[in-house]
């Protein structure tokens, strides 16, 4: 465990937490662009470099930007007057809680049993590419398919009714 | 201590964080970035079990990882358009509120 | 006197041996090269474009104008900080921050000379392109937490405009990174320093190389809010955009960010296609490498000057016709000619015929967007 890991492991949290407590939902758009990109930071100091770029450009650059549309398409600018969390939160809190403790005890208790890895290769990104178009090939084309299906069905949900002819 | 520990638990922490966000949470918007968080906590699993697991070099974990954001990419964007779309019709994206299924 | 030079000589030696004094080395010019070249482009821009529209430009602060930047400066430093009443302080306040810390972030991994690079990362381009859409974050705090009309429209046109374009911009820079075979730029430029006689082995020589540097220039263009593209800060519908309420300090701030951003992505076109640090003929390698840099950089400013003078503004509708119904499908063409280009023997042969198929495309597309492209002239119901 460095110090940079628990840096970026605060950067995650905090994020994470501020992203699903604060009451203004532009806010918590932006509490979680931070959050993800502590995660990003996780990543680069995991040695996994590509993917951690890959969270920044799609997670901070797309999702969180396409969220903060809809935000400002669904609702306007104005502040939301309603409460940020339903009566029940405590509840919600304290389930949350308890899987947190379980999984906790889990991985605490699991991974004891591990041996200590030998010190691993990191990933190039030929290696990833390599790996993607060989063994990957197949879930890669389907991932493409999805993309593209998602792309249309986006489109389609979100436009106007009569928009479609057009 | 094995450094796995600390990235798991991160994960717990994260995954915990967003199910406590889907649970209490009223828009529908919230909903979708809690469960966003949930997947990307998995991600964190993944890399990690990647990084520390016993055949590093090839690279399943890394591949998953890239495969879980690209298709998370896809839930986002059509959630928020299911989202768009349902919001015209209500008016609102709390989840209380749309409490029927013809709009 | 030779004495204290030979001493200088032997600490930035000694300082370039450590860990930290070589990082300091590296990191220091990027933070003070590329405000200055901002400074003498800003003054550049203004005296070039009073030339194209028969004026003078700024002639008062020192001599022929040339202290210009430093008063701007020194305005900027001194005007009052307004902040809207009714705007969200921290976020107003992160903006700025955020759009320049995002603006010098992407200068890691720019090769500017052989020797000379931040951070020569495996996965370049995509850090690039990963850093710069961060500012997409910053537009939009900038846009949302003024409160006003003018700023949300300008933010949310400039997000629509450099989501569309991000798609054309990265398409026609995999061209580069598929024929190099790697995403690191230091390799990406190494693999276009050699040289066929005196001609160099630039990917801009290639039919596809050509049509991929021009693609990406236009892209580059909307991408950093230039004109032709400059919607997001229209002055005669918008006034300034996403920063209108902004002002002293913090303006200048979105200024230099601006202006980063277009020099970086012009860096990045050098490098892609340009054989970033080479020299454009074998016999001219004994100048040196970040000369080259810095000559190609701006050039290619000039350029984007040049054509701030000529071409009016396009209208909402036109540019998102642009982006999706001709530059996307160019880009995949290219994508594709490259791609034949890896497999086909060399030969004039490739050349004319991946050069022909680019072309038929060219031609296609153009024609489509000129009939359907809303490029006809159009009548206003109201306006007459």
């Amino acid at each position: 465990m460095s110090f940079s890991f628990f840096v970026a492991a605060g950067f995650t949290v905090a994020g994470a937490l501020a992203a699903m407590v604060l009451r203004n939902l532009i806010h918590c758009v932006l509490a979680l662009v931070v959050g993800f990109a502590g995660l990003a930071a996780v990543y680069l100091q995991l040695g996994a470099q590509f993917v951690g770029l890959a969270q920044i450009f799609v997670y901070a650059g797309a999702v969180a930007i396409l969220a903060a549309f809809v935000i400002l398409l669904t609702q306007g600018v104005e502040h939301s007057t309603r409460p940020a969390a339903a009566m029940d939160w405590a509840v919600g809190a304290l389930l949350a809680c308890g899987v947190f403790a379980v999984l906790a005890w889990a991985v605490v208790r699991g991974v004891a049993r591990l041996p200590i890895p030998a010190q691993p290769s990191d990933a190039g990104v030929h290696a990833i590419g390599d790996a993607m178009l060989h063994r990957f090939v197949l879930p890669l084309e389907v991932a493409g398919l999805l993309l593209t299906v998602a792309l249309i069905g986006a489109v389609l949900l979100a436009m106007r009714d009569g928009e479609a002819g057009a | 201590m094995n450094p796995l520990t600390g990235y798991l638990l991160l994960a717990a922490l994260l995954f915990s964080i967003g199910l406590a966000g889907v649970l209490t949470r009223r828009s529908a918007i919230l909903m979708l970035v809690g469960m966003e968080l949930m997947l990307n906590a998995a991600n964190l699993n993944l890399i990690a079990f990647w990084r520390y697991g016993p055949n590093p070099a090839r690279m399943t974990g890394v591949l998953f990882a890239l495969f879980s954001i690209g298709v998370a990419a896809a839930e986002a964007a059509v959630g928020l358009g299911i989202l768009v779309a349902v919001a015209r019709r209500v008016r609102t994206t709390d989840v209380d509120q749309m409490n029927a299924m013809r709009g | 006197m030779s004495n204290f030079i030979l001493q200088l000589l032997t600490w930035i030696h000694a300082l370039a041996a450590s860990t930290i004094g070589h990082a300091l080395l590296m990191v220091v010019p990027v933070l003070v090269v590329f405000p200055m070249l901002f400074a003498v482009t800003t003054l550049l821009e203004r005296k070039g474009l009073g030339r194209m529209q028969n004026r003078y430009g700024p002639n008062r602060a020192g001599p022929w104008g040339l202290l210009q930047p430093m008063a701007d400066g020194i305005k900027a430093l001194t005007k009052e900080d307004v902040v809207p009443a009714a705007a969200d302080r921290w976020v107003h306040f992160c903006a700025p921050v955020l759009m320049v810390l995002s603006a010098f972030l992407v200068y890691a991994v720019v090769p500017v000379s052989r020797t000379w690079v931040v951070a020569p990362l495996r996965a370049g381009v995509l850090y690039f392109f990963a850093a710069g859409s961060l500012m997409e974050i910053a537009v939009f705090m900038a846009g949302w937490s003024s409160r006003s009309q003018y700023s949300l429209l300008g933010a949310m046109r400039a997000l629509a405009q450099m989501i569309s374009y991000e798609i054309p911009l990265v398409l026609s820079a995999v061209v580069a990174v598929m024929a190099a075979g790697s995403l690191s730029m230091v390799e990406i430029v190494r693999r276009q320093a050699g040289y066929t006689g005196v001609w160099p082995h630039w990917f801009v020589l290639t039919p596809w190389g050509l049509v991929g540097f021009a693609l990406f220039l236009i892209a580059a263009t909307a991408e950093s809010n230039r004109s032709p593209f400059d919607l997001p800060e229209g002055e005669s519908e918008i006034i300034a955009g996403y920063y209108i309420e902004y002002s002293g300090f913090k303006f200048a701030m979105f200024f230099l960010a601006e202006y980063l951003g277009m020099f970086a992505i012009s860096a990045m076109g050098i490098t892609l296609f340009l054989g970033g640090w080479s020299a454009p003929f074998a016999f001219l390698t004994w100048i040196p490498s970040w000369i080259w840099f810095f000559a190609k950089l701006l050039a290619l400013i000039a350029g984007f000057i040049w054509i701030r003078g000529t071409l009016p503004r396009l209208r909402m509708d036109q540019l998102m016709r642009f982006a999706w119904e001709f530059l996307l499908p160019m880009t995949l063409c290219n994508l594709f000619v490259a791609g034949a280009w890896k497999f086909l023997p060399p030969g004039v042969l490739r050349w004319l015929g991946c050069a022909l198929v680019l072309l038929a495309a060219y031609w296609l597309l153009g024609r489509r967007l000129e009939q359907r492209g809303g490029l006809a002239r159009r009548t206003y119901r109201f306006a007459e």
